[in-house]
């Protein structure tokens, strides 16, 4: 059931007026029947795997707990009876945490396992065939990928190692924590959402107050106005780009650089405002996974902005604790003894940044091209990085850092060059990318832009208003936001007329100018394939 | 909590660590610096900080940083 159908709408609608109608303590319950109805829909077996990785997290919760619990009464006990010694506590705590360790590393490798296995085997198979006499070839696997299974995988993760950390009680009911692991409106493509986070609202008894669900309404349709309108829009020229790499070579690779850059925008963004709408109309709070990526000065900045919950997971659950592991921080020391000062502070950090790269660009897919596209992101945040005090001094000496024309060629300069990095992601084929971004700087006509080459992409005039009148209207809002910090809906709101006006507009243009009809096809969302 | 205003400043001599409570969060600090900070507690004050105690809180200023390395020093 796809987010862009007349079933899922009617499926949401549905929904609210359950979720509302019934008696308060049946909203959560609710929740997960229509999570688990969403997800037989889209194929039962999917029900295996999700419940699965929902039961071993239960149990290891559970487990990691009672270890804790344990080893707390035991130190309690102590200090009533008196045998009480720092010693005592000492090795106490280290036990449970000796317990809770195993028992997070069996069911973290276990959940992992399931991703890996579901996600990477052909991957490895195909490698490996590379090296193989083509008789000795082996033959890749039918495997079921269930939706979203990176995401919800992560997910549970993070739920067992905040448990480990203590950061998080363990959820002692398996139903509320089979809601957290399926959610529905995040079950597609994220975010990747705490426990500690979610859980504070998503079994909460929740009133019906006009404003949040409006507030709500306005979100949701705000990213179907950015999937339909946009992105389902753009994808036909990108898809034409893409498509004829023989044809389409020199400025078409810019174009197609930009277009790409501003489908995935809608495309992603759009998805993140459909899904915290809902979960803002039922009373439900999802952390943000954008802040303005498009507005960031430098790559650094880019990823706090741009999928934010899967740049934190990967910095709290990877980077950090190998960053401060013992044999880290050993090879840290041993580094600033033997290497000298300059390697001896970056040794460390940038063997945990490079593992972490990697690691994300495996968790985008099981490919190359991802891989590369992670490394790439590693080498340009560890070049400006090394360049940083440079940018300092240059700042100093010509004082452009506070000018506003200064900040716009920054930001320019940013969406230029993460576009330039995803091409790896456009062309899923590293060598191919190599080859058609050379292209870009060899074979670039700038007639391609006057000469109706653009209206040869599957796109007429009419689209291409469309497109400006979009990015016109997402960067008006955008900059609004960006300049006072408010969320526009704040202001809206306080005159009925224009709240409900405005609605009503986002409505109209997303019916009216969807691509949808003559040719167009409702397309899933590109991170749902991850 | 001198040994960690001078770690601090090694990273951003500019900041004045004094007055400042927002370190992390105004991204004054980012995460590479934490993991140095980390690195330089470890090998000037024999601290190790664990990977969930890094969260902005504990890093946000001098004081707050002063403090969990006291608490972790207590705890050992």
């Amino acid at each position: 059931m796809l987010f862009v159908s007349y079933e899922f709408i009617a499926f949401t609608i549905l929904l609210f007026v359950l979720y509302y109608l019934l008696p308060k303590k049946c909203q959560w319950p609710l929740l997960l029947i229509a999570s688990y109805v969403f997800y037989w829909i889209a194929n039962p077996y999917y029900l295996i795997f999700i419940g699965t990785t929902t039961i071993s997290a239960f149990a290891a919760g559970v487990l990691m707990d009672k270890a804790q619990g344990r080893a707390d009464l035991a130190i309690k006990a102590a200090k009533e009876d008196g045998s009480y010694t720092s010693d005592l506590k000492k090795a106490l705590k280290a036990k449970a945490k000796s317990s809770k360790w195993k028992i997070l590393l069996v069911s973290m490798l276990f959940n992992l396992g399931i991703l890996a296995v579901t996600k990477y085997t052909n991957f490895v198979i195909t490698n490996i065939n590379k090296f193989l006499e083509d008789g000795a070839a082996l033959k890749a696997v039918d495997l079921i990928i269930p939706m979203g299974i990176s995401f919800y995988t992560f997910q549970t993760v993070g739920y067992l190692i905040d448990t480990y950390r203590g950061t998080v009680k363990a959820e002692r009911n398996p139903f509320k924590l089979a809601l957290f692991v399926s959610f529905f409106p995040q079950l597609v493509q994220g975010p990747i959402s705490r426990y500690g986070d979610l859980s504070k609202t998503l079994y909460g008894e929740h009133k019906f107050t006009e404003k949040t669900f409006t507030y709500g309404l306005v979100r949701i349709l705000w990213g179907y106005f950015k999937k339909v309108v946009i992105a389902d829009r753009i994808i036909t020229a990108v898809t034409a780009l893409i498509g004829d790499t023989e044809t389409y070579t020199g400025a078409y690779v810019f174009i197609a650089m930009f277009f790409y850059a501003f489908e995935l925008y809608c495309d992603f963004t759009g998805g993140i405002d459909i899904t915290i709408g809902i979960a803002q109309c039922l009373g439900i709070t999802v952390t943000e996974n954008f802040n303005l990526p498009y507005f960031s000065k430098n790559i650094k900045e880019y990823w706090n902005r741009w999928h934010i919950t899967m740049g934190s997971w990967f910095t709290d659950y990877i980077f950090y604790p190998l960053s401060v592991d013992k044999n880290m921080l050993r090879l840290s020391k041993w580094s600033r003894e033997h290497l000298g000062k300059f390697w001896g502070k970056r040794l460390t950090v940038y063997l945990s940044a490079f593992i972490v790269w990697l690691a994300t660009g495996v968790w985008h897919g099981a490919a190359w091209n991802f891989i590369v596209w992670g490394l790439m992101n590693f080498a340009v945040i560890m070049i400006s990085q090394e360049l940083d005090p440079l940018y300092l001094r240059f700042h100093k000496k010509f004082k452009v850092k506070d000018k506003a024309g200064y900040g716009v060629f920054e930001i320019i300069r940013t969406i230029f060059l993460m576009s330039l990095i995803r091409m790896f992601d456009c062309y899923r084929d590293v060598p191919m990318t190599f080859r058609m971004v050379g292209t870009m700087f060899t074979r670039f006509r700038l007639s391609t832009f006057t000469d109706g080459s653009l209206l040869q992409l599957g796109l007429g005039s009419s689209d291409y208003i469309v497109l400006a009148a979009g990015l016109l209207i997402i960067l008006s809002v955008s900059i609004y936001k960006y300049r006072s910090k408010k969320d526009i809906r704040d202001r809206l709101y306080d005159t009925p007329w224009i709240w409900y006006g405005a609605m009503s507009f986002l409505l109209i243009i997303t019916l009216l100018f969807g691509a949808y009809g003559h040719g167009y096809d409702a397309t899933q969302f590109i991170y749902n394939q991850f | 909590m001198d040994v960690i205003i001078e770690i601090l400043k090694e990273l951003h001599p500019d900041v004045d660590y004094e007055t400042n409570t927002s370190l992390v969060d105004d991204r004054i600090i980012d995460s590479f610096d934490i993991i140095s900070i980390v690195a330089e507690i470890d090998d000037r004050l024999d601290v190790q900080i664990p990977a969930e105690e890094i969260i902005p809180d504990n890093f946000n200023s001098a004081a707050a940083l002063a403090a969990l390395v006291k608490k972790l020093e207590d705890e050992d």
